[in-house]
């Protein structure tokens, strides 16, 4: 930077730096205006939550009803619902997500031949790359009543009787939702606890080893508690996430004879703001779900941070 | 001794290996599936009992979808965009990475606050509308492509990258007259083409699987929907067919000939869709895995 410093230097220290600098903030600072602009102004909005808002008003002319919308909010036996669907769906899909995932990545870790090894995992990763329209048209496919593969095998099986109706019964849908999760995402989430299973001391398989442990115990005994921090750092963080369960999976799964246990807090913004045009309850429902999600993933990262690791953004 | 745990671990092996075949099946069966099913005869599909290979060859369920030019219009809005959103996104992100790489950058520390801070903070659906539509984007191709010119955790990924390019290289470049301009065009962008390569990836999988932006910024004009939101409408509407509610897309579709059939229309489009992404996986997924954990590495 030494030959583009000016002549005069009267201009003082700030301004020879901007001078400097000026092709690096000709390159930045519109980036930075257009990040203000999409994810900083729309803060703003936030005010409709408390306002009876009319598009056709101007901000000035808007009737501000203080906390009505959340009040109502609170009394709505649907909204209440919603809240509910979405901590479970979201409780179910972390959980059978975390088990799912640090399974198959112990039993992949076993498999001691390469080729072998790598198709399984190619495979495993590839639902994660197709979009949730695809995987639940597929999912829609294989549980359906007329021929769907998961009735035909199960009645093969004998396990059922009956072709199950499991996108039309209430009772199955938070369990199809996580096994639909599962599907798309375990292979995904298993890279990470794979890595983590890489960095394991090769000298502790070998000591347990000589004290006469077998596979499982070796599997049990040290990789588990091996991996136990990153299990750990994950579990926090997905804390962080517990209102955001997941929209597109039960928007395109879902459908009216559900809809009391599919619908999530996402989905009611949907329904009430852009189709039923109250914006001011939409607003109002996505302004305490974010800011409950946002509180958390910031606690959550704070807790991580505390114990010591490294902060995964 | 020996012995015992060599057939335990024989045991064991060949448990693994079931169960890992298995869970292959369960992974391919679905799309097998699917494939096999949009190359049948329509009305031979109906009788049920397809599985894993076409009993009565056909392409009249592809002639069928393409003969109408919707989804032919729908794949190329979706091919544009994914192009639109790959170059913008990777010019513009590793323009700020660069920028902010730059150890003694006057704003580096205000810029990069505001760049992380928008990964968490999140104004929901209907102020983001609001804006979208004061913008004059609704209905408009370029709802697509200009929101998502930046992103934030890219951001991080590429500076990761770039604080392991030697300062000495930046500086003698400087040394020689190169001005920022010339060092990120000449200098920062081909030596990032690996980690490029990788962002690139992620946001076209992303941009060519997005379908929720058509559906609130952009659904009422037919010429701006996207080949996944093509596929999302015939699957609420053969959806809501079979469970003997109303229908419009897939019906109307399949009316017109009655060769075909909903659910055979519908495996089509889906190999459509998903297929660009299944050509390249096998050749791209390593660099998945490399972004993932770029990703990961602490701020």
């Amino acid at each position: 930077m030494m030959n583009v410093i000016p002549r005069q230097t009267r201009g003082g220290k700030l301004l020879t730096t901007i001078y400097t600098q000026r092709h690096l903030l000709v390159m930045s600072v519109p980036i930075i205006l257009y990040v203000l602009l999409f994810s900083y102004v729309p803060l703003w909005g936030w005010t409709m939550a408390f306002q009876n808002f009319r598009p056709s008003k101007t901000f000035f002319q808007q009737e501000w009803v203080g906390l009505k919308w959340f009040r109502f909010l609170f009394s709505d036996p649907v909204f209440i619902r919603t809240i509910r669907n979405t901590f479970m769906m979201s409780i179910i899909n972390t959980t059978l997500g975390f088990i799912s995932a640090i399974s198959f990545a112990l039993l992949l870790n076993e498999i001691k031949n390469v080729t072998f090894k790598r198709i399984t995992q190619t495979i495993s990763y590839l639902p994660h790359f197709l979009s949730w329209v695809i995987v639940t048209g597929l999912v829609a496919t294989m549980l359906s009543v007329e021929d769907g593969a998961v009735n035909n095998v199960l009645q093969f099986l004998g396990i059922i009787k009956e072709p199950v109706l499991w996108l039309s019964e209430p009772k199955y849908f938070w369990g199809v939702v996580g096994a639909t999760y599962v599907w798309k995402e375990l292979g995904w989430n298993t890279i990470i606890y794979l890595a983590a299973i890489a960095g394991v001391d090769p000298t502790l398989y070998e000591a347990a080893e000589i004290d006469g442990c077998g596979r499982w115990r070796k599997m049990w005994y040290i990789t588990l508690p091996s991996i136990k921090p990153t299990i750990v750092i994950l579990i926090i963080l997905s804390i962080g996430h517990i209102l955001d369960a997941g929209f597109e999976m039960q928007y395109l799964l879902r459908n009216g004879l559900v809809q009391d246990v599919s619908d999530t807090i996402d989905i009611y913004v949907l329904m009430f703001g852009l189709q039923r045009s109250n914006y001011s309850l939409a607003t109002a429902a996505g302004l305490f779900k974010n800011v409950v999600n946002m509180t958390l993933i910031f606690l959550a990262n704070e807790l991580v941070k505390r114990l010591g690791e490294e902060r995964l953004i | 001794m020996k012995k015992r745990y060599n057939y335990e671990s024989y045991i064991f092996n060949t448990v693994n290996a079931t169960i890992m075949i298995l869970f292959s099946v369960i992974m391919l069966y679905p799309f097998w599936n699917t494939v096999a099913v949009s190359f049948n005869e329509a009305v031979d599909t109906i009788r049920g009992g397809i599985t894993l290979f076409p009993r009565r060859f056909s392409l009249q369920n592809y002639k069928m979808v393409f003969s109408t030019g919707a989804i032919f219009r729908a794949f190329f809005v979706s091919v544009a965009r994914t192009v639109l959103n790959v170059l913008t996104n990777l010019f513009f992100t590793s323009m700020i990475a660069y920028v902010l790489s730059r150890p003694n950058f006057i704003f580096r520390r205000q810029f990069t606050v505001i760049l992380v801070v928008s990964m968490y903070i999140n104004a929901g659906l209907i102020p983001t509308y609001f804006l979208i539509k004061n913008l004059g984007l609704l209905n408009s191709f370029w709802v697509y492509v200009i929101p998502t010119m930046v992103s934030a955790f890219n951001f991080l990924v590429i500076r990761t990258f770039l604080r392991g390019i030697p300062e000495s290289i930046i500086e003698s470049v400087r040394i020689d007259g190169g001005s920022d301009y010339t060092i990120f065009f000449k200098i920062i962008l081909p030596l990032s083409t690996p980690v490029l390569a990788t962002v690139a990836l992620f946001v076209a999988v992303g941009a060519w699987n997005s379908w929720f932006d058509t559906l609130i910024y952009a659904s009422s004009r037919v010429k701006l929907h996207t080949l996944q939101y093509k596929l999302m409408e015939f699957l609420q509407s053969s959806q809501a067919q079979s469970r003997g509610a109303g229908d419009i897309g897939a019906m109307a579709l399949s009316q017109q000939s009655n060769m075909v059939t909903p659910m055979s229309i519908r495996a089509a489009i889906t190999v459509i869709a998903a297929a660009p992404i299944i050509v390249v996986y096998p050749f791209i997924q390593k660099y998945f895995v490399i972004g993932m954990n770029l990703g990961s590495v602490k701020e």
